[in-house]
């Protein structure tokens, strides 16, 4: 069955001639066809990926291909393409075809990817469960009545239910690492300036990041190994080195001290994920690594700083969307501000408007200081809980998420008790670190339990090599939904 | 805290989106609720802490000015909803 392989597998057989790319692209494009129904992409571009397989399948034969030439993919639809539209999850750019490629598409295409389709999304990354998209929620393989958690829930949904190998995400709070634990998958958050935003529909700028979604650690390195790197393009990208990711992956990781946060285990957090996180840490242990105590002391009020940063950015960034150079303008207005204000109101939905009006808000004259500058401040003080705990310790173990998948339903009409479940995510993109999301087991109904690792600044091959050593002696996540297997 | 009715209103027309009559009331409770959760950043002394503006705290990066692209006007104009002889068209705001 060649969707249940890893990427790493799929490059192997392309090598060795056991299967075609356009046999793989076919392969997957039934797939997406059958599994319709969990809504995972908003956009197939079948036509397409059977041109660029057959080129692929060429330059194999010519002794051209690389290892990666052929092996089909899914980027999240944030990601600006030119072959198909980039609609951000929104009304506002349903028909939005971007003139350039993002630099992760372009990058994942120059080393031989095969673009697949456009997976969903809540809409401009705003939400945890991909309920917010304007083209409908994205479901859970592991149970369709609940979210795939978002927002990256399109990608996470299309690789559990193995519709394509891996795919592409971003994360703003948590908007890799959550899917990934709801969907038992690999996914990884670099540090912040690792990977270049340059085509990334930008939500809070501070805070964005790309990153991998994949089922193992070893593929999510083979992808970071493509994405990551300075880009001229986006002044905030880093110049640092990138290390070889595949090459450490197999380190020994023993004598490396994991810090265990108390404020990470606490009664908030459901039962069997507290339990599935003292089964991995002790599997860590067994591994060599050592456990200590540590505190992220101001960890709580990560979930108020991100609702003010993360608003006030997007009430900036947002504000592009004016109905005049691209994107959806109502149909019927008088004058300049009327057509402004009814393109917006027409064109976002609920969730973005509310964000936009918070961040405006926090922004404007006289509360600037008691939100913005006071929410900046904290940020700092959160950034500087994580430098003193890695003065202790190497990585910072904990649940992703406080509970497994939720209902559908179950938590869009109350926006804060959504916000609450990006908990243990959010802190980490205000400290600007790395992390990973793994599979470490399932609750009682089935549903997969993620945990998280959280590293030093471009400390990603570090995670890389924890979880792949984790996934050396355990199975979680070569677990399926049934009905995908 | 409780958000006014008239806030709201103003904070729409800065942010330029013409909420409905109607829903203003829903507004209101919506952000009232996420402000609340947000003033709990009030129980963290920070006296005398830096704001931090970039996760890495360090200056962006500047380019030179120097012209990189051609000139894709026909192209950006093509996702326009409205466009004339190479201008962007919009309502009239000069009589």
């Amino acid at each position: 069955m060649p969707y249940r392989q890893t990427l790493t597998v799929l490059s192997a057989m392309l090598k060795q001639g056991k299967i075609s790319a356009v046999e793989l692209v076919r392969c997957y494009l039934d797939r997406i066809q059958r599994f319709q129904n969990l809504n995972a992409f908003i956009a197939v571009d079948e036509e397409g990926a059977l041109i660029q397989a057959e080129s692929a399948d060429q330059l194999r034969m010519q002794g051209e291909a690389t290892n990666l030439t052929g092996l089909p993919i899914a980027h999240k639809d944030i990601f600006c393409t030119r072959a198909l539209k980039t609609t951000c999850g929104s009304r506002m750019l349903e028909n939005f075809v971007s003139p350039y490629d993002a630099t992760v598409v372009e990058r994942l295409a120059k080393v031989g990817f095969i673009s697949i389709g456009k997976t969903n999304m809540d809409e401009f990354a705003m939400g945890s469960s991909t309920e917010t998209s304007y083209f409908g929620h994205t479901c859970n393989p592991w149970d369709r009545n609940r979210v795939a958690g978002g927002s990256s829930g399109g990608s996470a949904a299309a690789v559990a239910a193995r519709l394509v190998p891996a795919a592409t995400g971003t994360d703003t709070g948590g908007s890799i690492r959550q899917p990934a634990a709801f969907c038992g998958l690999t996914g990884l958050k670099p540090s912040y300036g690792r990977v270049s935003r340059y085509g990334m529909i930008a939500y809070a700028s501070s805070l964005d990041q790309g990153g991998p979604i994949a089922q193992t650690a070893e593929d999510a390195a083979l992808l970071l190994q493509n994405m990551a790197g300075l880009d001229r393009k986006d002044s905030t990208s880093l110049d640092r080195q990138v290390p070889d990711y595949m090459a450490t992956l197999n380190r020994s990781i023993s004598g490396l001290k994991i810090g265990v946060p108390k404020e990470f285990f606490d009664s908030s957090v459901d039962q069997s994920i507290l339990t599935a996180a003292h089964s991995a840490l002790a599997e860590f242990e067994k591994l060599g690594a050592q456990l200590i105590d540590i505190s992220l002391p101001n960890s709580a009020a990560g979930i108020p700083c991100y609702y003010v940063i993360a608003p006030a950015e997007a009430s900036s960034n947002l504000s592009r969307f004016d109905g005049v150079r691209y994107g959806y303008r109502t149909e019927s207005y008088g004058d300049l501000k009327e057509m402004y204000e009814k393109t917006r109101n027409e064109g976002f939905g609920a969730e973005v408007k509310h964000r936009i009006m918070i961040g405006t808000f926090a922004l404007s004259t006289g509360y600037y200081d008691a939100y913005y500058r006071k929410a900046q401040q904290i940020r700092r003080i959160i950034a500087e809980d994580f430098r003193n705990a890695f003065y202790h310790c190497d990585y910072i173990a904990g649940p992703t998420t406080p509970t497994t998948a939720f209902l559908l339903g179950e938590k869009i009409s109350d926006p804060v008790s959504m916000y609450l479940s990006d908990i243990f995510t959010i802190t980490v993109n205000l400290a600007g670190i790395p992390a990973i999301s793994m599979p470490v087991g399932f609750d009682n109904k089935g549903l997969p339990i993620g945990l998280q690792l959280t590293g030093p600044s471009f400390d990603e091959s570090g995670l890389l090599n924890m979880t792949h050593r984790y996934q050396q002696v355990t199975d979680w996540h070569w677990q399926l939904p049934k009905e995908y297997l | 805290m409780s958000i006014h009715k008239s806030t709201i209103e103003r904070i729409a027309n800065l942010a330029r989106i013409g909420i409905d009559a109607g829903n203003i009331d829903q507004y209101s409770r919506d952000l009232s609720e996420i402000l609340d959760l947000v003033k709990k950043m009030d129980s963290v002394s920070t006296d005398n802490v830096e704001p931090l503006a970039h996760p890495q705290d360090i200056e962006l990066r500047l380019r030179p000015d120097q012209v990189t692209e051609p000139n894709h006007r026909e192209r950006l104009q093509n996702m326009a909803p409205a466009t004339d002889q190479g201008l962007y068209l919009v309502p009239k705001i000069i009589e």
